[in-house]
């Protein structure tokens, strides 16, 4: 009955969403008579559409607690044993459940844009709303029509599938609501953009309404990135952090747009500028999250060929996927000429950095889209490639690094019009940090490594230019938002660091060790003190057990070897120690020999959770500009129609 | 003062210059540097450059894994059917890296016909498949496990 209850209310959330569109077309081509009352209409209509496709969700997430094996998505995906977390993060690990949590999000985002927005104009809501129901309508046929989370199944099986034993992991559970948070964050920024086109007032009262999704959306994106790339790191066991797998690059590119679109929004928001170029952004953010989404959920990374034998969802998703892009850039293009010019601004000066940040990153995005789809490309054409580190590091590092140059010099230029002499002082104190940093490593690790070595400078050099806006000023009185600056071009720095550190610095060991046998890795005495059996909920388990000393200081790690019960898998788990001021003692356990030693794999990695950290450090800054912009909402109102080249105190 | 529209013209031919040239930087290197991927009959007939980094994909012949005296070198013969190539690894295989199972091997060929890897990619469970094995799956494992039958009856 519920898995019924479910379905109708995701029929009646689309039909509500199809009615949104029309209500919004109608309410802007009628003018006040009949329009008034579709525009009254709108609001509600997208606040019942999130309430009902939430209960749907909700509805979902019943069924898969209470393991309703009558439901055919349920019994594939889920098993009576799992642990209770498990059953609730199941309901979306899968492909149904994942496209209704999807749409759940993006109607619920779009209740609240209709519950609080206020400062944009009535008629750029209703325009905004309109596209977001248009958005929507195409999620909900694809669900509706091509994955049905409700299908029941006859006959009742007696007992569950089961769900992927490397997916059953408390970080994992919440990593893909995660980036849809973020996914979704710029579909709306893009219903924005939209509407702002459409009733040609893209200006700053625009920038300001987009904003906060944006930079709620840039968060959520920045943590789902930190999160899998620790995730991988620990869970595959292969010690690495970042694989350029297509799945991670799916993540990737909607983050550089969604940088790019969160500095120009800035500029728009405070400055009047930039107006085309933010619009394009918006389009941009939003094309990468759907080309992000297709690449994950049309089963086309399995290979093109699973592709195109069943092709119904895949084909479904691209079309989706060309209609809205295509749609969105034909707009613009039509619309483009319409967006009046912006405030203007000198070659030196902030607006020139943050425009020439947003092109290397778009320059990066094209870089690791081109890297993404080209073996696809290769695949349909008949011939076999992977295209991996030796592409990506290389050709992304020679933007990478210019980036972070003007990373570190924007923030100390003034709005509109500055000249280098006035920041030459603040320009050199950093430039000596990373003339250090590079005196050190000629010194002390000569033989680091070009990129590693190049990293480690330019870390140096942007963490000592991250503080620059906090210099000279009273700090109580500094706004939220320049503190979040701050700590995300730190956090920049921080992360880099990490990387760079870990990847000219990681000492490996891989033994076949007899118990009670020690080994050397990097100042760390390893000793395989035994190995014995464990069990777990629906796992059983060979786990090492093992004692690393350094100085006086002991540790045990239990690396374990994994055989889930059901679906039958073998995983292994790596056990890792952390040294704040150090670095990560990461320790596998292999297969035993014939001769009874067993393989184990030690890595010293040296700041390799400085990687994570730094992550954590941007989406923290990131946070906290979010709080600043919105307490800043709420101490002043800003009226609908703000003039052109207003300026925001909070900026400067 | 420079006049705005040049200001930005000047902005905007700055961006495309520098979005062209990533485009055309990744074109080329993505010529370079994709690695390929072959089976060890291609790997046999195509007389593939030492060093070069490529992937080599098949199925892990039967009795072939041998572990060295040092307890972590993987000696094994990889095969399609139709040639074999012998793969030399160091360090923990992956899960469900067993004979009769399709691998992928990320590495390069040395100057002695043997193929180092650095990396080997098998299955992760039961439902995964390394998207390159996708076409040789069915003959390889049918050749395997046919000869697996011969290998009974003697």
């Amino acid at each position: 009955m519920i898995a019924e209850i479910g379905l109708a209310f995701l029929w009646l959330a689309g039909a509500l969403a199809i009615g949104q569109l029309f209500m919004g077309v109608l309410a802007l081509r009628n003018g006040d008579g009949q329009g008034a009352a579709y525009a009254s209409a709108i609001r509600p209509t997208a606040i019942l559409q999130g309430l009902l496709v939430s209960l749907s969700f909700i509805c979902l997430i019943w069924l898969f607690m209470v393991t309703d094996l009558s439901v055919k998505l349920v019994a594939t995906h889920s098993h009576s044993l799992k642990p209770m977390l498990y059953k609730f993060a199941g309901s979306w690990g899968n492909h149904e459940g994942s496209m209704l949590l999807w749409v759940s999000i993006m109607a619920a985002s779009g209740a609240l844009v209709a519950l609080l927005e206020k400062r944009i104009s009535e008629r750029m809501m209703i325009a905004t709303l309109a596209g977001q129901a248009f958005v929507s309508i195409g999620f909900y046929a694809f669900i509706l029509l091509s994955s049905n989370p409700f299908e029941r199944l006859s006959p009742v099986p007696l007992e569950g599938n089961g769900l992927n034993p490397l997916l059953q992991d408390p970080g994992l559970s919440f990593h893909p609501p995660t980036l849809y948070f973020g996914y979704v964050g710029l579909s709306i920024a893009f219903s924005f953009a939209v509407g702002a086109l459409i009733t040609r007032e893209v200006g700053p009262a625009f920038a300001r309404a987009m904003r906060p999704w944006v930079l709620g959306a840039w968060i959520f994106l920045t943590l789902g990135i930190t999160a899998g790339s620790y995730w991988a790191y620990y869970e595959l066991g292969w010690g690495g952090w970042w694989f350029w797998d297509p799945v991670e690059n799916a993540s990737l590119m909607p983050w550089l747009a969604a940088t790019a679109l969160l500095h120009s929004v800035t500029v728009l928001a405070s400055r009047g500028a930039l107006k085309a170029w933010t619009v394009m952004l918006a389009v941009v953010a939003f094309s990468m999250s759907m080309v992000g989404t297709f690449l994950v959920r049309s089963g086309i990374l399995t290979s093109v060929h699973a592709f195109a034998v069943d092709p119904e969802r895949g084909t479904f998703i691209l079309i989706l996927l060309a209609v809205y892009i295509g749609g969105a850039m034909a707009l613009f293009g039509l619309r483009a000429n319409t967006v009046t010019e912006g405030a203007k601004f000198q070659i030196v000066s902030r607006e020139t950095a943050l425009v020439a940040n947003n092109v290397l990153l778009m320059a990066l995005l094209a870089i690791v889209l081109m890297g993404t789809l080209y073996p696809l490309v290769t695949e349909a054409m008949g011939e076999q490639v992977s295209v991996g580190p030796p592409y990506f590091n290389p050709v992304s590092a020679i933007f990478f690094v210019p980036m972070l140059i003007v990373m570190a010099v924007g923030p100390m230029l003034r709005w509109r019009k500055d000249s280098l002499q006035r920041v030459t002082t603040a320009m050199a104190i950093s430039a000596m940090a990373a003339a250090l940093a590079l005196l050190a490593l000629v010194i002390f690790a000569p033989d680091a490594g070009l990129l590693p070595s190049i990293g480690l400078v330019l870390a140096a050099g942007l963490a000592i230019a991250s503080l620059y806006p906090l210099w000279k000023r009273n700090l109580r009185r500094t706004p939220l938002p320049t503190y979040g600056m701050v700590l995300a071009h730190l956090g920049v720095a921080v992360s880099l660091a990490g990387m760079a550190t870990e990847s000219a610095f990681t000492t490996e060991r891989l033994v076949a060790s007899q118990v009670g046998e020690s080994h050397e890795v990097a100042g760390w005495t390893v000793t395989l003190e035994g190995i014995e059996p464990v069990a777990g909920p629906n796992w059983t388990a060979l786990a090492a057990r093992i004692s690393a000393k350094s100085g006086g200081q002991v540790v045990m790690l239990e690396p374990q070897s994994r055989n889930f019960v059901k679906p039958f898998t073998n995983t292994s788990e790596a056990a890792l120690h952390t040294q704040w001021f150090g670095g990560q003692l990461y320790a596998v356990l292999g297969e035993q020999a014939a001769d009874g030693r067993w393989q184990l794999r030690l890595w010293w990695k040296p700041f390799v959770h400085f990687i994570w950290l730094g992550g954590l450090l941007i989406g923290f800054g990131g946070l906290l500009s979010l709080i600043g912009r919105l307490v800043q909402v709420r101490r002043r109102p800003v009226k609908a129609e703000a003039g052109q080249g207003s300026t925001d105190p909070a900026m400067a | 003062m420079m006049k705005a529209k040049h200001q930005r013209l000047i902005l905007i031919m700055g961006a495309v210059i520098i979005l062209v040239a990533a485009s055309l930087l990744a074109i080329y290197a993505l010529r370079n540097q994709a690695s390929y991927f072959y089976t060890p009959s291609e790997l046999t007939e195509k007389n593939v450059e030492v060093d070069r980094a490529i992937r080599l994909g098949g199925m892990v012949q039967l009795d072939s894994i041998k572990t060295a005296n040092d307890g972590i070198t993987v000696n094994f013969l990889v095969g399609d059917g139709e040639a074999i190539v012998p793969v030399s690894y160091r360090g923990i295989t992956p899960d469900l890296f067993v004979e009769g199972s399709g691998v992928v091997a990320e590495g390069r060929l040395n100057a002695d016909g043997v193929f180092v890897a650095d990396n080997l990619l098998a299955k992760h469970d039961e439902n995964y498949m390394p998207r390159e094995l996708d076409g040789i799956d069915k003959t390889a494992i049918e050749n395997s496990t046919s000869k697996s039958s011969m290998r009974g009856g003697q």
